[in-house]
């Protein structure tokens, strides 16, 4: 990372999703929890696996289902030969269109083939099931070539309705802050608080932003401001929840520091909660200098400089 | 070519907690299938459908309305979504209404929903970001800040929020439809309950709810080809926006917002709201936004908000009532919050709002906002043709 570049940080959003299904899916995914697969019947007489849950062409509900063969034909496909986490193989293999016996519109699965050479529009291939499955689509792990044995997989009977799924959700961003706000991390790692000024409206932006939302010009005026500031708004945040980084209760306030013309939230301590009071004068609470980095977290929190309360009028349009 | 647009048909879901009967698809088609019923209509009469809907973190679906499809009956028409946060029911209802106006289509369908059950709104909206400090709480932790100004700025009483809050709930009992049915809900009992983002309290803020609302929207010649008697005449739309954040950016009374509501009022033609409009449906999540909003859309001076709202003037049967159906407050699909309020505003003025029907409504409002205060969208739809 040169100091002319923009600061990176990994990022990561997961959540597993509670995901309802609805009468047609959940009679598909039940289907599938006793290793049988069932098409959808729509309105012009063909099978859809997996079924659909309106009909395109009437526009109702699909509520005949039918079972379909684990066997089918390879239509097209797709090599994938650099696999990434969480999909059906951890080695090369195909996604292709299966049109399984007894249906008339193809499903995309997977195809366990070694080589690209091995697989081929017309291939007949069947379903590796699951040890134990459960109500998903990937309780067919995948589908592998069907050679010359006959097989067929018993349907087993019972276990209760799968009415819902989990759909884990993971994305990894490389996030990358601004230019402006790079170089004001970087003087945070410094011990400096470092704004910019618009040069058409004369407001103080801290942290910069690399252009004023207002009068829409660049903000190139350097600009350092001390870190001390009055409290101008804040709540005190009591309720727990899931990420949440601060053990609750907390005052998170607008600190608007001198010398800015705009207020950023942080965390306020030393003092108790239901003593903070809009217009408090506040200074920032360094870390120890040996674990700054470039991050806003080097200032740990603001606490009351016991100095007296900013007047009302010299805040009110902070609010 | 130009035309006048009504709102013909409304449907929405029984809003609840959790809907696990239902698939996403399932949720919307509720809605649909009352609107066109309402509207005596088919999926063969419409000719588009914009759909609406929170930021897609809230159900974990990327562009849901390709799979959706199939249920709005949108295979082979154009099919259209719009995005603006919290606004977007308000926006994507105003986007349907504006393809009937410029004489492209003569009926649109239009339908917004959330399945907030999938997810965590709250987790959603908190993600960190690297270098910044952690300490953003939801919604609730954003607003609250902005609450706390509007008390100190107006002067209010701190009881205010919870009279609101005691309001929409018993609103809400009016409303078959509305999540929250709590009839034992009074100002006392809002302020004793628990304190979340102080100054904002439990019962003060709004469910998490899965939800659909639709609507048909016509031209003026297909609603005279209709064998609809009562349609909400669209008499004016508007959509502002603003930054998040600017230096004196003023979060209490946004300017966005400022200019809609006059530039609303200007094109429907009225010169006093509070004495023209019969009763409004106004996006208040957190109890303090009505008397905040009341000010912002210019039903009374700044400041005086809190005042109608203290006198019982935003009761069923003051001088403006306001969330007669229980508002955001008691049903709260995210995506679907504008455009109930837009449809409940339609209900209101066709005289099919039941028992929260407010006597001879002649003239209504649908308000709604989002992000940071920085989405408006607003309607006022009137049960007789625009004169102006």
């Amino acid at each position: 990372m040169t100091e002319a570049g923009t600061l990176h940080a990994p990022m990561k959003v997961e959540f597993d999703y509670t995901r309802s299904l609805g009468p047609t899916l959940s009679e598909f995914m039940t289907g599938l929890k006793r290793r049988q697969i069932l098409g959808g019947v729509l309105s012009d007489g063909t099978i859809a696996v997996p079924p659909p849950e309106f009909d395109a062409e009437t526009y109702e509900p699909i509520t005949e289902m039918v079972p379909v063969q684990d066997e089918g034909v390879v239509q097209t496909w797709a090599w994938v030969p650099e696999p990434v986490p969480g999909q059906p193989l951890d080695r090369p293999f195909a996604f292709a269109h299966i049109l399984l016996d007894g249906a008339d519109r193809p499903l995309l699965h997977a195809v366990a083939v070694d080589s690209a050479d091995q697989i081929e529009t017309g291939l007949r291939v069947r379903a590796v099931w699951a040890d134990e499955p459960v109500g998903a689509i990937t309780d067919v792990r995948w589908f592998e070539p069907a050679g010359d044995a006959a097989a067929t997989t018993p349907g087993q009977e019972g276990g209760e309705a799968v009415t819902g799924i989990i759909s884990p959700v993971h994305l990894a961003y490389d996030f990358a802050a601004s230019p402006e706000e790079s170089k004001f991390f970087r003087g945070l790692a410094e011990g400096k608080i470092l704004g910019q000024r618009c040069p058409t409206c004369g407001k103080v932006y801290v942290p910069p932003r690399g252009a004023c939302p207002v009068d829409g010009v660049p903000t190139t005026t350097e600009v350092e401001v001390p870190d001390t500031g009055i409290v101008t708004t804040f709540c005190i945040v009591n309720v727990p929840f899931l990420g949440q980084k601060i053990t609750p209760p907390y005052v998170s306030a607008y600190m608007l520091l001198d010398g800015a013309d705009i207020a950023f939230l942080h965390l306020l301590l030393g003092v108790d909660p239901a003593d903070v009071r809009m217009g408090m004068r506040v200074k920032a609470v360094w870390k120890p200098r040996d674990e700054w980095g470039t991050t806003i977290e080097n200032i740990s929190h603001f606490e009351p400089t016991g100095e007296p309360d900013a007047d009302f009028e010299t805040y009110k349009v902070h609010l | 070519m130009s035309t006048l647009a009504a709102v013909v048909g409304v449907g929405q879901t029984h809003h609840r907690a959790k809907r696990g009967d239902v698939s996403m698809a399932g949720l919307l088609r509720e809605a649909v299938d009352r609107a066109l019923a309402d509207a005596e209509l088919t999926f063969a009469d419409i000719d588009a459908i914009v759909i609406g809907k929170a930021p897609d973190l809230f159900e974990g679906v990327m562009m849901p309305e390709l799979y959706l499809a199939e249920a709005l009956g949108a295979a082979g028409k154009p099919l259209l979504r719009v995005h603006t946060a919290g606004s977007v029911g308000g926006s994507t209802a105003i986007v349907a209404a504006s393809l009937v106006e410029a004489g492209i289509h003569e009926r649109v369908l239009t339908v917004a929903f959330e399945k907030q059950s999938e997810s965590n709104a709250m987790w959603a909206l908190s993600i960190a970001v690297p270098f910044i400090m952690p300490v953003h709480a939801g919604a609730g932790g954003y607003f609250a800040p902005h609450v706390r100004s509007y008390i100190r700025r107006s002067g209010a009483p701190t009881h205010i929020g919870a009279i609101v809050a005691a309001k929409d709930r018993q609103n809400a009992l009016k409303n078959p439809f509305a999540h929250l049915q709590n009839p034992d809900t009074t100002v006392e009992s809002v302020m004793a309950s628990q304190m979340l983002w102080d100054p904002i309290r439990y019962d003060e803020t709004c469910p998490s709810s899965d939800g659909a609302c639709a609507l048909v929207i016509a031209s003026e010649s297909a609603v005279e080809r209709s064998g609809i008697k009562n349609p909400a005449w669209i008499h004016g739309t508007q959509m502002r926006s603003e930054p998040t954040t600017a230096a004196e950016r003023d979060q209490v009374n946004p300017h966005a917002g400022r200019e809609a509501a006059a530039a609303l009022w200007k094109q429907a033609g009225i010169t006093s709201p509070i004495d023209e409009i019969d009763c409004a449906e106004i996006y208040v999540p957190f109890s303090w936004f009505e008397p905040m909003w009341l000010e912002n859309l210019g039903f009374t001076e700044q400041g005086g908000g809190w005042k109608l709202t203290e006198a019982g003037e935003t009761a069923i049967g003051g001088r403006i009532p306001v969330n007669m159906s229980g508002g955001v407050l008691s049903s709260n699909p995210i995506g679907a919050s504008g455009m109930l309020r837009f449809g409940e505003a339609a209900l209101q003025v066709m005289g099919e709002a039941g028992e929260h029907q407010v006597d001879g409504a002649r003239k209504a409002l649908g308000h709604a906002y989002g992000g940071g205060s920085q989405f408006f969208a607003m309607w006022v739809v009137g049960a007789d043709k625009p004169s102006h």
